[in-house]
């Protein structure tokens, strides 16, 4: 990102010479949205039904949640952490949420929305605690937390599902129903990315998470609390696992202990193939999009190829595999042209 | 990745085990005594061990071991690990054997990883006895089949071929491609499929949806998709036919595509009210339990050994013969239980 306004501050003059790349250096997910473009024209080569508005909604609904998930872990990679837990608090959230509805039917879904939040922000503030005031390394404490969470909601379900005729239509509509034509939960994921976006790129606590990401040393230098911005985003991260977890029980209408056991690995796959960095620092909205897009992507057509099941993980794995080299190839390219630049 | 890990846990565990009984031959023979005085004096001991802690389905089949066990007279160990994985298991049976329990009843979350630990248990006298889910059989006297897997494949075709009156598509959706039961249960679907009657009905695709409710989501959405007169879904499993039935009722396809299977009432519910599955199947895990609770005191009372052509009396579920299975033997509870619009309500509170 730094680098990207550094490098557009000089290609004013060399426009010329560089006018194909100097576009290119916007957009660095260039690569892995070609990717998604081939893959798409092959899988509708193969199969008409692919590129139809239903199946394209039901991909897009499908991958909300992912999204959703996926950008506050993009925040929580950025300052150099990493969030195991949220498998485990959506759950926990979802688990609660699913619960107090089925005891009062008359709940306000908004409310049941709300809840989950409040209930992933207090298991986020956990983490942060941990993490930012005791220095424990992020991959142990959200590793802990994650069993403790998952241990909670079996304990407070007492090992029982919620099942869907126990929920009522007013919640189970939250993941059904359509605002201006479009699917709620899409709409949800919209409303968040475009908040993200202005907080991330336009205020300066969202700037301080690059900073303390890219360089903890110089950000404490320069007055950033590192505490703060640490306590933030898992905070974040927390609200969004909440919310997703409520989300998640209204879209399958059914709320169980090991809902969404593993999927943490998903969503940090989703990044990395969206070009965050694990080592922190660096990370766009556009990139987790497009990763998380490319996810779904693979998890609706795959189904459509008719391929033989024992081959469906392995081709996903490739596809994921070939997608970030050729993002690399990209992003290597760019970086190497932007270095070019300075040296003018 | 876990799959990738567990496999090594697995793994691990196998070698680590090994290890371990090589250490116990020496001091065998003392222990085997201390067992044999534990069973001859006092109340006996029977245990249950099922694949995971926090399963509704669990609970159940627990309750009716329980309540087989207070019938007959004993102390009840009711046991599950966290994680329904076979490292679980062995430190569980571990402590059962140093318990000097009278017999253990296992739903195996893994057919052979719990050989060594099982024979280990057998040698010092306690009666195993595998139940829901099998374990090899080196490593169990008997095992306890909640419903013949011939008649749960049969009984699901019979039903859906009624539902479309003969004629149209139909798919299955599944659990893993690995799945042992379900991968049987088809087997003996496509065997109906071949009878006669069935001609006019074309079983499409065969698809997996893993037990996670996302995967199943999509594999029905792709079913839908790339089989746009389909009939009906056939999911032998509860996670996908939970998911198949929301799928369906999303999409405001009630009548047009229906729904049936195995699945737990609780979550079907809905589904049978509204229409989308007209029926749906699946055995009574609190039989199960209780049935897998006599065949124990039958086995510790020495009534039955395990041998094919034994019977005994199964109190309420009445008398049950061992029969073959492969290399080993089981005993049958019957066939599976239909729900449907008449009977779910009286069902859907109890699992």
């Amino acid at each position: 990102m730094a680098e990207g306004t550094l490098g557009n501050s000089n290609s004013v003059q060399v426009a010329k010479k560089t006018s194909k790349l100097a576009i290119v250096s916007k957009f660095r997910e260039l690569g892995l949205l070609a990717f998604i473009i081939l893959l798409c024209v092959a899988v509708q080569a193969r199969n008409p039904s692919f590129l139809t508005m239903e199946n394209i909604n039901d991909m897009i609904t499908n991958t909300a949640i992912l999204s959703i998930l996926a950008l506050g872990m993009m925040l929580v990679l950025i300052t150099r952490g990493i969030d195991l837990s949220i498998g485990a608090t959506l759950a926990l959230s979802g688990m609660i949420a699913a619960q107090t509805v089925s005891a009062n039917q008359g709940l306000h879904p908004i409310l049941a929305i709300l809840l989950g939040t409040i209930i992933g922000i207090v298991c986020g503030i956990v983490i942060g605690f941990l993490v930012s005031k005791f220095g424990i390394l992020p991959i142990i404490a959200t590793l802990a937390m994650m069993n403790i969470f998952r241990g909670l909601t079996f304990t407070v379900s007492d090992g029982q599902w919620i099942s869907s005729y126990q929920m009522p239509e007013s919640f189970v509509s939250i993941a059904t129903s359509k605002i201006l034509g479009i699917n709620t939960l899409i709409v949800i994921a919209v409303v968040i990315y475009l908040i993200a976006f202005y907080f991330i790129n336009h205020t300066r606590t969202g700037r301080q998470i690059y900073a303390v990401g890219s360089n903890p040393d110089s950000a404490k230098v320069s007055g950033i609390s590192q505490t703060k911005i640490l306590m933030l985003v898992y905070t974040i991260m927390g609200g969004l696992a909440g919310l997703s977890g409520v989300l998640w029980v209204s879209k399958f209408a059914s709320a169980q202990g090991d809902t969404a056991s593993g999927y943490e690995l998903t969503v940090i796959a989703a990044c990395i193939l969206g070009g965050v960095s694990i080592a922190g620092g660096s990370g766009k909205l556009s990139g987790v999009i497009l990763g998380s897009l490319l996810l779904g992507l693979l998890n609706n057509a795959l189904p459509l190829l008719n391929v033989s099941p024992f081959w469906q993980m392995a081709i996903q794995g490739s596809i994921i595999l070939i997608a970030v080299i050729i993002n690399t190839l990209v992003k290597r390219g760019v970086v190497r042209n932007n270095l070019l630049r300075r040296k003018i | 990745m876990r799959r990738f890990l567990s496999k090594w846990a697995v793994v691990g565990l196998t070698v680590a085990m090994l290890a371990a009984c090589g250490d116990q031959k020496t001091n065998q023979g003392t222990e085997t005594e201390g067992g044999e005085a534990s069973s001859d004096g006092g109340t006996p001991k029977y245990a249950m061990v099922f694949k995971n802690t926090g399963n509704p389905y669990g609970e159940k089949m627990m309750d009716g071991f329980q309540e087989a066990i207070e019938e007959v007279g004993g102390e009840v160990i009711l046991r599950a690990p966290d994680q329904p994985t076979a490292e679980g298991q062995i430190q569980i049976i571990e402590q059962l054997i140093t318990q000097q329990v009278d017999a253990i009843a296992i739903a195996a979350n893994d057919q052979d990883a719990l050989e060594p630990v099982l024979k280990k248990a057998m040698d010092q006298g306690i009666k195993i006895l595998s139940v829901d889910s099998a374990v090899n059989a080196n490593s169990r006297l008997v095992h306890v089949n909640q419903a013949d897997p011939e008649r749960i494949g049969r009984s699901q075709i019979e039903a859906v071929s009624e539902m479309i009156n003969g004629e149209g598509q139909i798919a299955v959706l599944s659990a893993t491609s690995q799945a042992t039961n379900q991968n049987l249960w088809i087997e003996w679907m496509k065997k109906e499929l071949e009878e006669p009657g069935y001609e006019n009905i074309e079983l499409v695709k065969v698809a997996y949806g893993d037990d996670l409710r996302d995967k199943s989501v999509s594999e029905t959405e792709a079913l839908l998709k790339s089989y746009p007169d389909l009939k009906a879904i056939v999911a032998p499993t509860t996670v996908g036919i939970a998911a198949a039935g929301k799928v369906i009722t999303d999409k405001g396809l009630n009548g047009k595509v229906i729904v049936t299977g195995l699945g737990l009432p609780s979550e079907m519910a809905s589904y049978i009210e509204s229409g989308v599955s007209p029926a749906m199947f699946l055995w009574n895990p609190i039989d199960v339990g209780y049935g897998a609770g006599i065949a124990s005191y039958a086995l510790v009372q020495e009534e039955i050994t395990g041998k094919v052509g034994e019977s005994f009396e199964a109190g309420r579920l009445g008398e049950k013969e061992v029969v073959e299975d492969g290399d080993g033997t089981q005993i049958m509870l019957g066939d599976p239980f239909r729900f449907d619009a008449e009977n779910i309500d009286e069902w859907k509170d109890v699992y």
